[in-house]
């Protein structure tokens, strides 16, 4: 007796079926950023990344009753910091009980088309990490020291919040039209070099309907990419090569500046 | 216009930068001083790394004691022997600074250790100025000049073992004080950003008596030399030194020093040691009030390593 075994073709053809059919039930997002790589040059002083979304349905997507809303979260390279309190000591004050905190985004960004409530509820809010609040709660890998912690992760938000870093923009995010929509992501100068990821979510009446992830990368380029890698690659080279800079430029300037 | 600094990842602007290395240079020419101790201080005011500000301003200590230690090379206003001597401390000096420099970076403490080093040694040392600048102004008004060293007379310390005789200094002393003095500015001069020679002339002219006309020259020599290890040092262990800051200070540092050294020449002595012990002492102040003032902003951070971490 034989066994009817589906070929692989015909799998493949059931598979893409199912694909499609998921595909016409609820909108799907396209995306694009205006560039896949911010070039960091001599004169750089911070740059913009600009975001489109397209909001894609057909005729059996289901009609929604409130409008769509979107949100774009931007998470720069992870980088380790230690958060320190300055304590008093006798007279002076120094650096005593600190934190440290692993996996923490060098850059955060929550851009929003309205106010955090209209977009989703807290606790949503909170699982796909929009938003400061959610933040302050969840950021960054560290020892949990009976809830001591709390205040550190606390500041350690606080203080990149004060320098630019991390940043919340209720109506960053603009329809163009009902089913366009853009957001303009300001990189401050400091935001540091590497990948940035973007996450783009699509809701309407407090879900989310759909999710598109993208990335971008800051770098650094030409003489600026050249001085920095022999810096760390070359290091001696690089130290011995800024000392005959600096001894030429003293003889250049004994030379002109000659007062005998 | 802003500029980018590669190894710092900051964008500075680039006639602040300048300025702040004409001012500082100005300062330097005016009193014969690298000027280290002040620009050290203001770039990690303006938000530079302390790392990269220390390493980086060791590049123009270097450059502006190349050029006075060119110009004393060609007045013939050098101790050859005497800095050679010096130099030996100096370079152990600046091996131990860099070692311990890398090491508080590595425990999270760097900004600590310069605050507090900042601090002693320039409250000590600059109320150590002021004090003699005073006494001397007194005596001079009072008419009684400062009493000169008779023949025969001299501290302990010259006569340890291990003596030398240097001829152009008129100096016959043992080389250990000689080597401590040296290892300690060479170390505080890695660990601070600064030559030294504001601590070194003065430890020349009045624990050495050393002659006036070859302290400046033997010391830029010796600045030179230990600037030039640290540097170096700063680069391998720390990759600190960044090139694009070096090169503004440097140029912005060459035309202030003009400028300064023109100026001096209407300055008295004794309003010039006057100024130059309330400008270390101010200095010197600034971190004490740092450290003893409870912060606006208990909380800092710093970025301990990149990348995913753990």
């Amino acid at each position: 007796m034989r066994t009817a075994r589906p070929s692989p073709i015909g799998l493949l053809a059931l598979l893409a079926c199912l694909l499609a059919a998921g595909a016409v039930r609820a909108e799907s997002i396209v995306t694009s950023l205006s560039s896949h790589q911010v070039a960091i040059t001599s004169n750089y002083a911070g740059s913009q990344v600009v975001l489109f979304g397209a909001i894609r349905r057909d005729a059996q997507t289901i009609s929604r009753t409130g409008p769509y809303e979107a949100a774009v979260v931007v998470r720069g390279p992870p980088q380790t910091v230690t958060v320190r309190l300055r304590e008093e000591m006798g007279v002076v004050w120094i650096n005593g009980e600190q934190q440290k905190f692993a996996n923490v985004p060098a850059f955060y960004a929550a851009l929003t088309s309205a106010p955090l409530d209209e977009i989703a509820a807290p606790a949503l809010r909170d699982r796909l990490a929009i938003g400061l609040d959610g933040l302050v709660r969840h950021v960054g890998d560290t020892v949990e020291r009976d809830g001591r912690e709390a205040l550190f992760r606390e500041s350690l938000v606080r203080l990149k919040r004060d320098a630019g870093l991390y940043v919340a923009a209720e109506r960053g995010v603009a329809f163009v039209t009902p089913e366009i929509f853009r957001a303009a992501i300001v990189l401050p100068a400091d935001a540091p070099p590497g990948n940035y990821e973007v996450d783009v979510m699509l809701f309407s009446g407090g879900a989310m309907l759909a999710r598109d992830r993208t990335d971008f990368e800051l770098v650094k380029i030409g003489f600026e990419q050249r001085i920095a890698a022999l810096a760390e690659e070359q290091s001696l080279l690089y130290g011995l090569g800024t000392a005959g800079t600096a001894v030429f430029l003293g003889w250049l300037a004994s030379v002109v500046f000659r007062r005998d | 216009m802003s500029i980018y600094l590669p190894v710092a990842e900051l964008t500075v602007s680039l006639f602040m930068i300048l300025g702040l290395g004409a001012a500082v240079g100005f300062i330097s020419g005016l009193f014969g001083i690298g000027g280290g101790f002040l620009m050290t201080p203001l770039l990690i005011f303006l938000g530079i790394p302390p790392a990269v500000a220390v390493a980086t301003q060791t590049a123009q200590i270097v450059a502006s004691s190349t050029t006075s230690g060119l110009a004393a090379l060609r007045r013939r206003a050098l101790d050859l022997k005497l800095g050679g001597v010096l130099v030996v401390g100096g370079l152990v000096g600046t091996a131990l600074g860099v070692w311990l420099f890398a090491a508080a970076r590595r425990a999270g403490q760097l900004d600590l250790l310069i605050v507090v080093s900042y601090v002693t040694l320039f409250t000590v040392v600059g109320s150590l100025m002021l004090r003699e600048s005073v006494r001397e102004f007194l005596q001079s008004r009072k008419g009684k000049p400062r009493p000169r060293r008779r023949a025969g007379e001299h501290p302990a310390y010259l006569g340890l073992p291990l003596r030398m005789r240097f001829h152009r200094s008129k100096l016959y002393a043992s080389v250990i004080p000689l080597w401590g003095i040296a290892m300690f500015i060479g170390f505080a001069g890695a660990m601070l950003g600064i030559g030294g020679g504001f601590i070194l002339v003065p430890a020349l002219l009045y624990l050495f008596r050393v002659p006036t006309n070859i302290v400046v020259g033997t010391s830029q020599f010796q600045i030179l030399c230990t600037t030039l290890a640290a540097l170096v040092l700063h680069a391998v262990a720390n990759q600190a030194v960044d090139l694009v800051l070096a090169l503004m200070l440097i140029v912005g540092g060459v035309f202030g020093a003009q400028f300064g050294a023109r100026a001096s020449a209407h300055l008295r002595a004794d309003v010039f040691r006057f100024l130059l012990a309330l400008l270390i002492l101010g200095v010197g102040l600034r971190f004490a009030v740092e450290l003893v003032l409870p912060p606006e902003e208990p909380f800092s951070l710093s970025i301990t390593q990149i990348g995913g971490g753990e």
